[in-house]
């Protein structure tokens, strides 16, 4: 080939934009993850900041995490009054409400607002340019106050420290009793009701671990359901040569048209009438009827596999069953695999199934358990909430990375055929 | 009946059942409704057209037909555009190809639920990680989702960041598209602009039809962004009230199943409208030459 070759030439330049988009692209996931890894006080301030940041106090050579700093504003004195509303509380107050070891307030006494002075200790001179923090807790659940300094800016170091404990914070969040979330992790995680657990079993309690364990159950049983159900019918469609098999399986693409939405109306009365709802049924029991894409899909790659093979088998008595069973299934694995890999993944991303289905907070998917918990808290605690999602699509990228060569055939020879 | 076709219609028996347990039955049963007033708690009674009758004067109704609609042009031929020009820049020989496929690819894994939740937090008007970068290009960002204007924009952008799956079906079509086709053209001396629009757009008309298809049906039925991200009211002002989260609220919040029913089965014979010219229209544009 001659070098000059248009079709042939590098092309170098378009790294450019394909970098560009690459960015744009990640930008989201990037700040999935590092907002997932800041400490609560960070997550939410103006303007956001990307690096998880620590703030630290150097007190009697041992150094203590705390809050960011927050300014003062004027000098002022920090005092301890022994009697009145702020007794036995430390207490900010100006310089020139404190006189001779007491302090003026203005106290409400029934409708009427008065100046009162009450004895005080002065515990130190704040002045202007110091700042106030807390000592640091990564969990809202804690039980201790967190200690409270007024210190120079110059005592308050800072490091870049990404805060891994918000992932265990976001699994005691998604947790349901109030009560379980102060426990330590291990301790909470072993309260949980599983599928199998009794409802409303004493000493248990609707963890993630819950919903993880809900998911798979879904997600397994579909996935099998799936598997057998579309390769059976796909089989008859493809191998069995019988009249009005091409008429059936036009009906079947059809119903690919009809819309989730047309159906879960009606489908919520079925279930009703089945007793299934509020229990996980609803969700795997339909995978085991065949799914229209699927049918296609295996139909298709049944159809590459040459004649001969089964013709063979068939001669020599093997029953259509046998072949489908012992010669088409093994030889289907790859399309097995993408048939399983999507209704997997479909059945870990659903979301509007569950909402409709599962009335029941113990039969909860991740999916549903995650929107509660937003619906909940939202608006604040973004780094849980970006923790959560983290945990919730970390298991499908990791998938994703094993079986990427399964996951993009899959979808492009969904296209090619259609 | 011969025995093959008893075998075949055997091995058909799961789709059959499904079919008629979770579809056929179902489809029926919705349009019985939807001539119904049905409340799931108390047998339906039939009052004939009355809920399509209410339906049409329902501003409502009217309003969440239009967002839909307004979303689902914006979204699919933004992603179309993109995922069709993420596609033919992978398909340029570029060095690095499988890396840069698995960059747009990844978005769509991301399960809508944690997606929205994501672009919520990316969205927030004041310090808004968005409004954050465009403030530092010297623009002032829109409040997004609380702005009736730009919350429909807002889902429009989240779902062109899933175009990696249409990118990877048309890649794999541009792909398929035979090496000689290019070198006749470039023998008639076509320059790449030509090449383009003569060789590769025609031949993967067929690969652009289907993931037009899919995404209409698919964005028609948008509901779990709008639900999380702002509220199964669709605020602002119903801007982001959509056709099926509208349904959902009369089904199963009024619970007006009836009326809920009527509203499924007009989604149903648009999605079936919309197909049906879509397949009329196709013999125009869609190459099935090969």
């Amino acid at each position: 080939m001659s070098a000059d070759n248009p079709l042939q030439r590098s092309s170098r330049w378009l790294h450019l934009p394909l970098f560009v988009l690459g960015l744009i692209f990640l930008f989201p996931l990037a700040w999935l993850a590092a907002s997932s890894l800041q400490p609560r006080e960070q997550v939410g301030r103006i303007p956001p900041q990307w690096l998880p940041r620590m703030h630290y106090l150097e007190e009697d050579g041992r150094s203590i995490r705390v809050t960011p700093p927050e300014s003062v504003g004027s000098d002022q004195l920090l005092v301890e009054p022994q009697a009145g509303p702020d007794s036995g509380r430390r207490i900010l107050v100006s310089v020139a409400s404190y006189q001779n070891g007491s302090i003026t307030q203005s106290v409400q006494v029934a409708d009427v607002v008065e100046r009162r002075t009450f004895p005080a200790e002065l515990i130190q001179a704040v002045p202007s340019e110091f700042v106030y923090v807390r000592e640091w807790q990564i969990s809202k659940y804690g039980q201790t106050q967190p200690r409270q300094f007024y210190v120079a800016p110059e005592a308050i170091s800072i490091s870049i420290e990404p805060v891994l404990g918000n992932y265990t914070e976001a699994i005691r969040a998604l947790t349901a009793g109030e009560a379980s979330k102060r426990l330590p992790i291990g301790e909470l995680l072993s309260r949980t009701r599983w599928p199998w657990t009794e409802p409303e079993a004493i000493g248990t309690d609707i963890t993630f671990l819950t919903y993880l364990s809900n998911t798979l159950v879904v997600a397994i049983l579909g996935v099998l359901g799936t598997v057998i159900s579309s390769s059976l019918v796909a089989y008859g469609l493809a191998r069995v040569r019988w009249k009005g098999r091409e008429a059936l399986f036009t009906v079947i693409l059809a119903t690919m048209m009809i819309p989730f939405p047309v159906l879960m109306v009606p489908l919520y009365g079925v279930f009703r009438t089945l007793g299934w709802i509020g229990t996980l049924m609803p969700l795997w029991v339909p995978a085991w009827f065949a799914g229209a894409f699927n049918i296609f899909l295996l139909r298709q790659f049944f159809l590459t596999i040459p004649e001969d093979l089964t013709d063979a088998a068939r001669i020599d008595g093997c029953s259509e069953f046998a072949i489908y069973w012992r010669i088409m299934l093994p030889l289907a694995k790859p399309a097995l695999a993408v048939v399983a890999l999507f209704h997997f993944l479909f059945a870990w991303n659903d979301f509007l199934g569950p909402l409709i289905f599962l009335t029941e907070p113990d039969t909860f998917t991740m999916a549903l358990g995650l929107q509660q918990y937003q619906s909940q808290h939202g608006g604040s605690e973004w780094h849980l909430l970006m923790a959560a999602s983290l945990l919730l699509v970390l298991p499908i990228i990791v998938l994703f990375f094993f079986t990427q060569k399964t996951f993009i055939q899959g979808i492009s020879t969904t296209g090619l055929k259609g | 009946m011969n025995s093959r076709r008893l075998t075949g219609l055997l091995f058909c028996l799961p789709w059959f059942i499904g079919f008629g347990v979770f579809m056929l039955y179902p489809m029926v049963a919705a349009l019985y409704y939807s001539l119904s007033d049905y409340s799931v708690l108390l047998p339906p009674v039939f009052i004939g057209f009355d809920n399509y009758i209410e339906l049409f004067s329902d501003d409502i109704f009217w309003k969440s037909l239009n967002n839909t609609v307004v979303y689902a042009s914006g979204a699919v031929l933004l992603s179309m555009l993109t995922s069709l020009t993420l596609a033919l820049l992978l398909n340029s020989r570029v060095r690095g190809m499988a890396f840069y496929r698995t960059v747009f690819f990844l978005p769509t894994l991301m399960p809508v639920v944690a997606g929205s939740i994501l672009w919520m937090w990316m969205y927030t008007g004041d310090g808004g990680i968005i409004n954050t970068f465009l403030e530092t290009v010297g623009i002032t960002g829109p409040a997004w989702l609380a702005d009736p204007r730009f919350a429909k924009p807002a889902l429009i952008l989240m779902a062109v960041w899933g175009a990696g799956h249409a990118m990877v079906i048309l890649l794999a079509g541009l792909q398929d598209i035979p090496e000689h086709l290019y070198e006749a053209a470039l023998l008639d001396g076509a320059n790449w602009w030509h090449r383009l629009i003569h060789v590769t757009l025609p031949m993967i008309t067929p690969v652009i039809y289907f993931n037009l298809i899919i995404g209409i049906i698919g964005s028609l039925q948008v509901f779990t962004q709008a639900f999380i991200m702002t509220g199964s009211t669709g605020s602002p002002e119903r801007s982001t009230l959509f056709y099926v989260l509208r349904l959902y609220n009369v089904a199963f919040q009024d619970l007006r199943m009836g009326y809920a029913c009527a509203m499924a089965w007009i989604l149903f014979i648009l999605v079936l409208g919309l197909t049906m010219i879509m397949h009329r229209t196709s013999a125009r544009w869609v190459n099935y030459e090969r």
